[in-house]
């Protein structure tokens, strides 16, 4: 080994001594560097916001797009290595369309099952949970590395409004409002003073606005 | 009742085929081919309710069928109505044909003897008639079939699904109603 590091960072599917994966916590790290991406679920939808760095003059308008849609009831923002998030995007753009084609209803990010005389009540996260597993996926063997991104995915059917994060390690939870990239300790704080399960889109997107 | 393409093997086939506790389908073209279909897509709506927890509803049910009718057109003959009651739409009736088309009817008939009933279908049928009205309708409608078309007879089968599940009668022989016989 040369100079720095233990050794231990150089493949996804070591452990080091005290129980980490050092690549997914770079591929986070990847993640913290990029510009901020916010959502914010009210009662009526969802509502994404990205940072979006002027790197370059030169530029044409429309590009770097970070706001992505995935099927007729799911979008999504994402923040990290843009071109890693393009490759999941995609994949939820065909786990959507495949699940469409075959059961000729829209795929669930969520939905909460209404209980009838049902014993078992499975909370059914199906696209949601297809990505993760995915992302998860790629934290597992040495020969590849893990996705440098996050992804916000919001969903709006049947007059629920649903938000999930999904992240490097392959983690995803559901939110009222979410930030990832460089600042979204600011932007967090800034959403825990709002109310956002009683706000509608039109006032939150003045909020994401101003974060 | 069975194809009018090559052989009738058995009369008394069950051509009514259970894909879920509230979904049945009829069948009708290739009992090869149809009875391979149903099974696969009772697999499929089976894996359905241990994926979302809730039963298939029907709609989901007649875009499965009609998914490997239409992705193998080409080499099946198979015509299936595919029926039963949700609690999201209620009691519904889909029908797909052969080359693997899915359309939903408030009343469907097929098969080969289906042709020569269309006319007396037509005239009877109203919406919103009650249980009894209906059975009494799919009777006659199917009486009236098997007296007509060679490849046709045998006993009928009625299955009744609502909410409460399915009801399934058998009319053999002398119960199957009689009219004019030229």
């Amino acid at each position: 080994m040369s100079s720095i590091g233990t050794g231990y960072d150089l493949s996804a599917s070591q452990f080091s001594p005290d129980g980490r994966v050092f690549q997914v916590e770079y591929a986070q790290k990847a993640v913290e560097n990029s510009g901020t991406a916010i959502a914010l679920r009210g009662k009526d939808g969802v509502v994404f916001a990205v940072e979006k760095l002027v790197t370059s003059k030169l530029y044409e308008v429309g590009a770097n797009k970070r706001i992505f849609t995935v099927d007729r009831h799911v979008g999504a923002a994402v923040a990290g290595l843009i071109a890693d998030a393009r490759q999941v995007v995609e994949t939820a753009r065909n786990e959507a369309a495949e699940y469409r084609s075959h059961y000729g209803e829209a795929i669930p990010l969520k939905t909460d099952l209404v209980s009838q005389k049902r014993t078992n009540l499975v909370n059914v996260q199906i696209l949601k949970d297809r990505l993760a597993m995915y992302m998860h996926v790629y934290t597992l063997y040495s020969a590849i590395r893990p996705f440098g991104c996050s992804l916000l995915m919001g969903q709006y059917s049947n007059g629920k409004p649903e938000l999930f994060c999904v992240d490097p390690s392959g983690i995803s939870w559901g939110y009222t409002g979410c930030a990832i990239g460089k600042a979204k300790q600011a932007a967090k704080t800034e959403m825990e003073k709002l109310k956002l399960k009683d706000m509608s889109c039109k006032e939150l997107i003045k909020e994401a606005a101003k974060m | 009742m069975l194809c009018c393409r090559a052989y009738v093997a058995n009369r008394v086939a069950d051509k009514l085929t259970k894909v879920t506790d509230r979904i049945y389908c009829c069948r009708s073209g290739s009992s090869a081919d149809t009875q391979a279909i149903s099974e696969i897509v009772a697999y499929h709506l089976d894996f359905y309710q241990m994926e979302r927890g809730e039963p298939a509803p029907v709609k989901v049910a007649a875009n499965v069928f009609r998914e490997f009718c239409y992705d193998y057109r080409d080499s099946l003959v198979a015509g299936i109505l595919c029926a039963g009651w949700d609690d999201k739409e209620g009691g519904q009736v889909y029908s797909i044909p052969l080359g693997g088309m899915l359309v939903r009817q408030p009343v469907s008939i097929g098969g080969s003897g289906s042709s020569y009933i269309y006319g007396y279908v037509d005239s009877r049928y109203k919406p919103g008639m009650t249980k009894d009205e209906c059975v009494d309708l799919v009777q006659s409608a199917l009486a009236l079939a098997m007296s007509r078309d060679g490849s046709s007879g045998g006993v009928i089968r009625l299955g009744i699904i609502t909410k409460d599940g399915i009801e399934r009668r058998v009319l053999s022989g002398d119960k199957i109603p009689k009219f004019y016989e030229g």
